[in-house]
């Protein structure tokens, strides 16, 4: 029961987590640009502004616009729900595999990207076709990637392989797993929209992906979407920690360890928050057709990571 | 229970005929015809559901005055299987039919529509329950020719006319093949009987079992349409009216499958490791190529069946690893390998089915299948929306449908190949599966095109505006498909079993299922994963219904106004200036060019204008490179041929008559000289 209490704990935590990741993000590129930037109480302020705002919304919509941000929310939600945050279990983790997870994300994008074309206008047209061709060139990375790691942990499930990662020494085979890191980087850099692939706080039709696609949707749709993207956001980043810092306290719940575990958790995932802050700083946006190289450069990752395994692991 | 299978029969056959009687009246034609059809599948759904949960076969044997031995037709759970998915989506074409076919009552004879129909679904039925490789072939050769009459139903089309040619001859191809294979085992077997092939199968000789697993792989592919010999497919199907265009693309390329699964589990004995690569490596091919050409497409019927080779890929995927896992005497794998393509095959029959159907609905309420000129039909047909949109969520493999389910069966079926296979498999096969990934993927954007330029937005011509709405009963045809989407996904882990039966009756190995599903868990046999589809459902739902019971709750009703989408300032929004399908994968265009090589051109007009021009014609075409570098000189070589021969054929008749005495006086010289 408590690892229940704990699980939904730890899924509601990662949900209200998730803005905060975005403001330190903010506030990196802010200050690098010797603004102040935002505060943290901003990010969910507006947040809230928007869930209680009234909507316009555009008469060509079909009931495909509405369905759309709780589709997202729940396919994000539901992937999020399959992660292991603070501990090694998570909430329904039982009930499918990272290839599930995959395939929840790319539920609620079908969704996105369908009710893009629904206004009937030309940027929604444009982010839609934009957003599904680069996420079509990221999902097989993002599997193989996976599957190279799941290749050392013989598993699929994602508690499994975090749990493989964890307790066992694959110190050895660190230069491999980190070719799978890489992929997944570049993966979580395309998925959740930042430079070099998509410039989150462009609203330039030359440049828009994700932007284009959520153009005509406002107040409360707009926030589930904003909060879902930030959800999405975190989830990969946790993915990363999960899999590539798995040192962390794992099983007994006294205060003690949870508190560390905590402390270790949040420590990661703002590391990597700083690294993506970091890399889109110092980057430009990549032009749309030189992003395909990126994302190929991710699936070679990948391959490597598995080539090397099978390699020097001898595919033990 | 085999007395509905004779039913079954007598009213495809009744359906057949009935027709003719009422030639006159177009409308009780087509009630006759199409509901003795429905009434035939309901027959056959319970006959074969009979056999494949009781696993009782069921056989008949007639002695005919034929030298060929007697025709033996049975149904073992494998067969049965077959026969379901035949019943199951000729049921909902049928019931389709009654409705779509009002269009042609005016113009075509609805008799012999049903004729053609009722007997193309009878010669599938023949093909997978007949035991004698005589029978099998005329009933091979009934089920092409009645799709061909089909296909050419609307002859004065040219299109129609040209593409039931290239049908007729890829078919008959196809067909020369499948019977060499026959005809190397009879004389090896000496008897046309299956019974005799399977008792001979351990004595084959390697190198005839390489030409005949050779000649079987063309004969069947081309039916399944797998690259490279599918250029019959993406011109055949769209032709023929809707409802059979799903037949076509749902059942009857399955009739190939089929075959090939007979051939190389009970046919050819112990293989060769390198047939299941030469199978993977076609599947992966048509997975990967079908997909992107299918992205390329605007035409809606041509999209849906360049999709079908993409589909026919991701089984052959499943039936490649299952004999991998064969030759590597691993059963429990290759018996999942062969569920998960038994899964795809029935799940590819009911979601294309539905998607066919539903592209039937959207061309007889515009009167248009170019997507182009299509847009904003969810206004004006809500429920062929609905529809289509579980038919496109499924073949996209979005969960909680049951083309997902099938996919992950696939996935897992590929990544057992890390586990025990040799080496190069174990790199390989993660790698198949990856690009099994990018093809999920890709299949995603292709259908989010077809649903979203379709049916959302705004309509782009005057027949989108003026669209309606499809009749009662094909929104009962889809309807059916559409639950059955559902259902396939949510009964997965007592379906699984079920398959294992129709997979066991193939290969003779028993496989514990206990290793396949648990309670509502389908399993990976290594342990390595699990999947509840029924708890992803339940997952789903809960956050659904969480999110938007909530946020009613914690901010209140939510309050709306409606506007006009954002101009830029700019007044007017015009439907053109909307997106178009062409301009929808244009990036994925770009990105592989090097595959599709694209060209195009514009045309101006007035050139005085420098600055004023306008672009008058805009043509963008791809380079569908087997038909450039196979078809083309292939059939320029024929016509070569033909036009050299042409110059002995004069059209004078003493010059035919001396070239026959000339002959006449070889022959004696030759065999006269013998004796």
């Amino acid at each position: 029961m408590s690892a229940i209490i704990f699980s939904v704990f730890q899924l509601l935590f990662l949900a209200i987590l998730a803005p905060a990741l975005s403001w330190f993000i903010k506030k990196m590129k802010a200050s690098s640009q010797n603004r102040v930037g935002p505060s943290l109480v901003q990010v969910y302020s507006d947040l809230l502004k928007l869930f209680r705002k009234d909507m316009v919304i555009s008469e060509t919509a079909s009931w495909v616009f509405h369905a759309m941000p709780f589709v997202l929310f729940a396919s994000t939600f539901a992937a999020a729900s399959m992660l292991p945050v603070l501990g090694v279990h998570s909430l329904f983790g039982f009930t499918g595999d990272v290839i599930l997870f995959v395939y929840l994300l790319a539920l609620g994008r079908f969704f996105l990207t369908l009710a893009a074309l629904d206004t009937g206008t030309t940027f929604g047209g444009m982010g839609s076709s934009r957003e599904m061709t680069l996420s079509s060139l990221a999902e097989p990375a993002l599997l193989l990637a996976f599957f190279s790691l799941s290749f050392r942990a013989h598993t699929l499930s994602l508690e499994g392989i975090v749990l493989y990662f964890a307790s066992g020494s694959p110190a050895q085979m660190l230069f491999f797993t980190s070719l799978a890191f890489g992929a997944l980087l570049i993966v979580t850099i395309a998925e959740s929209g930042r430079i070099p692939v998509d410039n989150p706080a462009t609203h330039l039709e030359l440049t828009m992906v994700h932007e284009a696609t959520i153009l005509e949707y406002s107040g409360r749709y707009l926030a589930l979407i904003e909060w879902s993207h930030q959800i999405k956001q975190l989830v990969f980043l946790t993915l990363l920690s999960d899999l590539f810092f798995p040192w962390r306290i794992s099983g007994s719940w006294d205060l003690l360890t949870f508190g560390l575990s905590l402390f270790l958790y949040l420590a990661k995932v703002f590391f990597l928050a700083f690294v993506i802050g970091w890399i889109e700083i110092h980057s430009a946006k990549l032009r749309l057709f030189r992003v395909p190289d990126l994302l190929a450069v991710a699936f070679v990752l990948a391959i490597l990571s598995l080539l090397g395994q099978l390699i020097i692991g001898g595919g033990a | 229970m085999a007395l509905f299978f004779y039913i079954q029969i007598l009213f495809h056959v009744l359906g057949g005929i009935a027709g003719f009687l009422f030639e006159q009246h177009g409308e009780k034609a087509n009630r006759v015809t199409h509901g003795l059809a429905v009434l035939a599948g309901v027959a056959g759904i319970v006959f074969s559901l009979g056999v494949l949960l009781t696993g009782k076969p069921w056989a008949l044997e007639l002695e005919g005055s034929f030298p060929v031995g007697a025709l033996r037709l049975s149904a073992d759970p494998f067969s049965a299987f077959f026969l379901l998915v035949i019943s199951f989506l000729s049921l909902a074409a049928s019931i389709f039919a009654i409705g779509y076919t009002r269009e042609y009552q005016k113009r075509k004879n609805i008799a012999l529509l049903g004729f053609f129909y009722n007997f193309f679904i009878l010669a599938m039925l023949f093909v997978v329950t007949v035991q004698n490789a005589f029978y099998f072939l005329l009933f091979w050769e009934l089920m092409s020719l009645a799709s061909y009459f089909l296909v050419v139903f609307e002859h004065e089309k040219p299109e129609a006319r040209s593409a039931g040619t290239l049908y007729l001859i890829m078919t008959h191809v196809g067909t020369a093949f499948i019977t060499a294979a026959f005809l190397l085992l009879y004389i090896h077997a000496g008897s046309f009987s299956f019974d005799a092939f399977r008792a001979a199968a351990g004595t084959l000789s390697p190198a005839l079992k390489n030409v005949v697993f050779l000649a079987v792989l063309i004969g069947f592919g081309t039916k399944a349409g797998v690259i490279p010999l599918h250029i019959w497919l993406p011109q055949a199907h769209p032709q023929a009216p809707s409802h059979v265009s799903a037949l076509m693309s749902g059942v009857m390329i399955k009739t190939a499958v089929y075959g090939l699964l007979v051939f190389l589990f009970n046919f050819l004995g112990e293989m060769p490791g390198w047939w299941g690569h030469v199978i993977l490596a076609v599947a992966i091919l048509s997975t990967l190529l079908g997909i992107l050409y299918a992205l390329m497409e605007n035409d809606l019927k041509r999209l849906l069946a360049f999709s079908s080779i993409e589909n026919m890929g991701i089984i052959l995927l499943g039936v490649g690893m299952a004999l991998v896992f064969k030759t590597l005497h691993q059963p429990l794998y290759a018996g999942f390998a062969l569920i998960a393509a038994l899964y795809h095959v029935i799940n590819h029959a009911i979601f294309k089915g539905l998607l066919f159907l539903g592209a039937g609905s959207v061309l007889s309420g515009t009167h248009t299948r170019n997507m182009e000129g299509l847009g904003g039909l969810i206004r004006k047909m809500p429920w062929t929306a609905v529809f289509f949109l579980v038919g496109a969520m499924a073949i996209a493999a979005l969960p909680p449908l049951n083309g997902f389910v099938s996919e992950w069966l696939t996935f897992i079926a590929l990544l057992l190949g890390c586990e025990g296979a040799s080496p190069a498999m174990r790199f390989f096969s993660p790698l198949l599966a990856a690009l099994l990934g990018l093809a999920g993927a890709l299949a995603a954007t292709c259908f989010v095109k077809a649903f979203g330029i379709s049916f959302l937005g705004k309509p782009r011509s005057e027949h989108a505006a003026h669209a309606h709405e499809a009749s009662g009963s094909m929104k009962t045809g889809m309807g059916v498909l559409a639950v059955s989407c559902f259902g396939l996904a949510l009964a997965a882990p007592w379906i699984v079993p079920v398959l294992g039966k129709a997979a066991k009756s193939l290969s003779g190995a028993d496989i514990p299922m206990t290793a396949l599903t648990q309670k509502a868990f389908l399993m990976s046999p290594s342990g390595t994963s699990q999947f509840s589809p029924l708890l992803i459902v339940l997952v789903l739902s809960v956050f659904l219904l969480g999110t938007v019971i909530l946020l009613r709750l914690t901010f209140g009703r939510k309050h709306v106004r409606i506007g006009p989408s954002w101009d830029c300032g700019m007044p007017g929004l015009e439907p053109r200036m909307q997106y178009t399908a062409t301009g929808y994968s244009k990036p994925l265009r770009r990105i592989f060019s090097f595959l599709y090589q694209p060209t195009r051109r514009v045309e101006l007009d007035d050139e005085s204008h420098a600055m004023l021009r306008t672009a008058q014609r805009f043509e963008s075409k791809i380079t569908h490179h087997v038909d450039e570098w196979v078809y083309k000189p292939l059939s320029e070589l024929v016509a070569d041929l033909s036009r050299k021969a042409k110059q002995i054929q004069t059209g004078h008749i003493q010059l035919y008559l001396s070239y026959i005495f000339i002959t006449l006086i070889l022959l004696l010289l030759f065999f006269g000289g013998r004796s």
